[in-house]
């Protein structure tokens, strides 16, 4: 295991940002720490890169106890959401910086940061300040930056979190490429969902200063621990005292289903090539109302519109979650 | 920026009665005073003027001002640039004290201060004076008394400069520079001490005006000794009161022009700070 945190605790005042959490995370891989804000998950990457102690708890870095060592010790690429570039220094003096620190050869350190602003696609900027840069270039040049003095691990805080849409989405598959490019351990922060299963080989799902789960991208999607983290992943609806999937609920037009639940449309929004219906379960008047979403081609053969009496039940092997309240699935 | 529409403007009489009133209002309280002082140090050439200065006393005088301008911007340079990292980056007990006790030099006199330094370090009765006296060490009454009470009216200047800018810039480069292998003097001198470079200019500036024009505080621990203790301004005063108005003169258009030279070199220094 790269980074093995064992029993971390920190407090802010009365606020818990972490409470007792344990995590492996493995060599070589992409992992994102995914949650809401708020959640504890950035506080958890500051720990690991020593810009914030725990108030319990061990962090160990390659095998190497880190828990009390200062950041320049760690070996470890930070990179953070609003760039922190070095605003009086040229881009490549930038990416220069943790090498000129170990006071590398000059031509070693030139050749080095040739090489990673051609990685960054910055090579053409390398005179320019960060000023004239755009955000996107800012991030590849903070990443070049974190990767020159070839860290053990590399951490990402909200790295696209202050870019445009289609920028952020440019650069995360960019990450990706990057990773498999350098396999470099890296660790990334985000409350984007997407953003977790697009890149990340492994997620671990953060909320209230506690790990939710960890996972490939499938085994959450798939089998969700539990309420919080199926409903963090996507959109579910409840039905039955179940959650599932607004797309894992099927729609019939006859009662010979066994199991199947009659229902009436109660509304239809069409969206491009999926239908959203809202629906009332018959014969149980007080269960809140039913998200499911049907292709449109199921839409068209079936005659689907508001006020069609129709009949529901979960297709088979669709993943779901008692929607029990919290607090009762932790006392049990 | 658009111009502003028509409908928006003050009418004319306003408009150009306002400018007038602030223009006559800076005139007759700044500029033309200020003018007068330099017209009758020329009054009788640029020779005599010079005269002025080869008196031994007036000579000594300014080099007093500049010896204790030098250091006192020095001290305050260092102590206000250590205060201010303290102040923004480091959180500690009675940091909100110690922010109000900063700005305690803006408010109270500076007569006050000389005679608070002067019950401190006096060789007779002071806390500290007579120990120092023994030690051979004299505090009032000399350069290092007169050196104190400048460090402290200048106290503020360089800290209240230096803080918003350190706060603005937030400690994310430091940061970035500690987990790229920078150590704590490393971080300072190669990210943070080039982002507040401007700003410590700016307050050293300041600092220098301000020491060169001490006057109260300086007087009460100097004992105003000519050709000692005495000081450019303390030397004005004395030549104003001996009737010796062309002298006196003289020196306050030095101490004028030196002040008005450290204005312009901070009006030539703000653009590029913007620009940075």
């Amino acid at each position: 295991m790269s980074i093995k945190v064992s029993g971390v605790t920190r407090r802010f005042g009365d606020f818990v940002a972490l409470d007792d959490v344990s995590v492996d995370l493995p060599t070589g891989q992409l992992t994102a720490l995914l949650g809401p804000s708020g959640g504890g998950k950035s506080t958890l990457l500051r720990i690991i890169a020593g810009l914030e102690s725990a108030d319990a708890g061990t962090v160990e870095i390659e095998g190497v106890e880190a828990t009390h060592l200062p950041p320049q010790k760690r070996n470890v690429g930070f990179v953070f959401q609003h760039y922190a570039a070095f605003k009086h220094m040229t881009v490549a003096k930038n990416v220069a910086f943790g090498l000129e620190i170990r006071k590398r050869d000059k031509a070693d350190i030139k050749d080095k940061v040739a090489e990673l602003l051609d990685l960054v696609h910055l090579s053409q900027f390398g005179d320019r300040l960060p000023a004239q840069l755009s955000g996107g270039q800012r991030q590849r040049m903070a990443l070049a930056r974190a990767l020159a003095v070839e860290p053990s691990v590399l951490l990402l805080d909200e790295p696209f979190g202050a870019l445009d849409a289609k920028v952020r989405k440019e650069l995360r598959d960019w990450l990706r490429r990057l990773h498999d490019e350098v396999p470099v351990t890296t660790v990334f922060v985000t409350h984007d969902q997407e953003e977790a299963l697009e890149v990340a080989d492994e997620i671990v799902v953060i909320n209230e200063g506690r790990v939710e789960q960890v996972g490939t991208p499938d085994e959450l999607y798939d089998a969700p621990a539990n309420d919080f983290v199926m409903s963090f992943l996507g959109p579910v609806t409840s039905l039955r005292g179940q959650l599932y999937r607004p797309h894992d609920i099927e729609v019939f037009d006859h009662p010979r289903i066994a199991g199947a639940v009659p229902a009436v449309i109660d509304r239809q929004l069409r969206v491009g090539f999926e239908v959203r219906l809202t629906l009332e379960l018959l014969d149980d008047p007080g269960h809140e109302p039913l998200t499911v979403t049907v292709t449109r081609a199921t839409q068209r053969h079936l005659g689907l519109r508001e006020g069609l009496e129709v009949w529901l039940a979960p297709t088979h092997g669709a993943p779901a979650v008692p929607t029990l309240p919290r607090s009762v699935e932790l006392v049990g | 920026m658009a111009a502003t529409p028509d409908t928006l403007r003050d009418p004319a009489p306003v408009r150009w009665g306002l400018r007038g009133l602030v223009v006559g209002y800076v005139v007759l309280l700044v500029a033309w005073p200020t003018a007068l002082v330099f017209k009758n140090a020329f009054s009788d050439g640029v020779g005599a003027f010079l005269d002025t200065f080869s008196d031994p006393e007036v000579s000594h005088a300014i080099a007093l001002t500049a010896t204790i301008t030098v250091w006192a911007v020095l001290i305050n340079l260092v102590f206000g640039v250590v205060i201010s990292m303290l102040l923004v980056r480091y959180e500690f007990p009675g940091k909100r004290l110690l922010s109000v006790l900063i700005d305690v030099p803006l408010s109270i006199s500076p007569v006050v201060v000389g005679l608070a330094l002067m019950l401190v370090y006096n060789g007779r009765n002071g806390w500290f004076g007579p120990s120092l006296q023994d030690a051979g060490v004299q505090i009032i009454f000399s350069t290092p008394g007169m050196v104190m009470a400048t460090v402290f009216v200048a106290l503020p200047l360089v800290i209240r400069e230096v803080v918003p800018v350190l706060q603005e810039i937030g400690d994310d480069q430091e940061q970035a520079a500690r987990s790229l292998g920078a150590n704590g003097p490393q971080t300072f001198w190669r990210i943070t001490l080039p982002a507040i470079k401007w700003a410590i200019v700016y307050g050293v500036v300041l600092a220098i005006a301000r020491s060169l024009g001490e006057f109260g505080a300086v007087k009460i621990v100097s004992g105003n000794i000519v050709g000692q203790s005495q000081t450019a301004t303390l030397s004005v005063e004395q030549e104003y009161q001996n009737f010796n108005q062309h002298a006196a003169f003289s020196v306050a258009a030095v101490l004028a022009l030196a002040a008005m030279l450290c204005l312009v070199v901070v009006a030539i220094l703000r653009p590029k700070e913007e620009q940075a």
